[in-house]
């Protein structure tokens, strides 16, 4: 059953981010973003970090998705003639040089991941072969957040600050000129 | 009950090659911020796997907390950018914003 429910999470997880991948218009991207890091928060879940999974739903898609989405609606341009004739000449070497980049891009990802995927088989970790069990880790990040890691909680809340405020100013329109 | 871990460095593997691909790929700004969230997800994912084996201190359930909070004020402040740079170019396609000169 657990097994399962793994599956079926990193099924969501991948298949979410392999279609933000594939697709090729920006909202949908977003919204397979949202399957992505929902899949991420049941494997928050499995993997005994309860309080991670309920932070990762709450900061990236109650936060960073939603921005996302404001990002993509506001900066959305509706298809105008940039398909038409006029762009005829230059179809071909662009197609061409998109078809490179699709290569090189898959060669270097898939790359990546057979290295990844032949050390991680390859290797025995000491760690991993301590006995562990599934126990909730909320009380636990609550007194590592006020003993052990006060300074950086307290930098970090800051650091949010000062770039919200930062972002507000940013995104603002200049009134002086 | 407890899964092996390996599979769950195997998921994290895999969504880090794709958010890599993501981010190589696309022309779109925000498409390549999707990708970059995807990397810090996996990186996430293989912090709390660790973590389980260190039940008293969790250090990677911490790291990955003031992960995500990083991540977010970094979209944050990367969203007020792109905002901008759409107001001056009207475009956010990667491929075409070749000025520098404001």
């Amino acid at each position: 059953m657990i097994q399962l429910t793994f599956y079926g999470f990193a099924a969501l997880t991948l298949g979410g981010a392999l279609a933000v991948l594939l697709t090729r218009n920006v909202m949908y991207a977003a919204f397979f973003l949202l399957l992505t890091l929902l899949g991420v928060a049941g494997l928050f879940v499995l993997a005994s970090a309860d309080f991670l999974a309920v932070a990762q739903i709450m900061i990236y898609v109650g936060g960073v998705l939603v921005l996302v989405i404001f990002g993509v609606m506001l900066t959305h341009k509706p298809d105008t003639k940039t398909n038409a004739d006029s762009q005829q000449p230059n179809r071909v070497p662009s197609l061409n040089r998109l078809s490179n980049s699709w290569v090189v891009t898959v060669l270097v990802a898939s790359g990546i991941f057979v290295t990844l995927y032949s050390l991680l088989s390859r290797s025995s970790f000491v760690l991993l072969q301590q006995p562990i069990g599934w126990e909730s880790t909320v009380t636990r990040v609550g007194m590592q957040l006020m003993t052990e890691y006060l300074v950086p909680f307290e930098l970090v809340g800051i650091l949010l600050l000062a770039a919200l405020v930062g972002a507000t100013h940013l995104a603002g329109r200049k009134t002086a000129d | 009950m407890i899964m092996n871990s390996y599979l769950f460095l195997t998921v994290a593997a895999a969504l880090f090659s794709i958010g890599l691909a993501i981010v190589l790929l696309k022309r779109h700004v925000i498409v390549v911020l999707m990708g970059i969230e995807l990397m810090l997800n996996a990186a996430n994912i293989n912090l709390a796997v660790f973590s389980q084996y260190d039940p008293n201190r969790i250090q990677g359930q911490m790291l990955a907390l003031f992960v995500m909070v990083v991540a977010a004020a970094e979209s944050a402040v990367a969203l007020a950018i792109v905002l901008q740079v759409y107001r001056h170019y009207k475009t956010v396609q990667l491929d075409e914003l070749n000025e520098l000169r404001f």
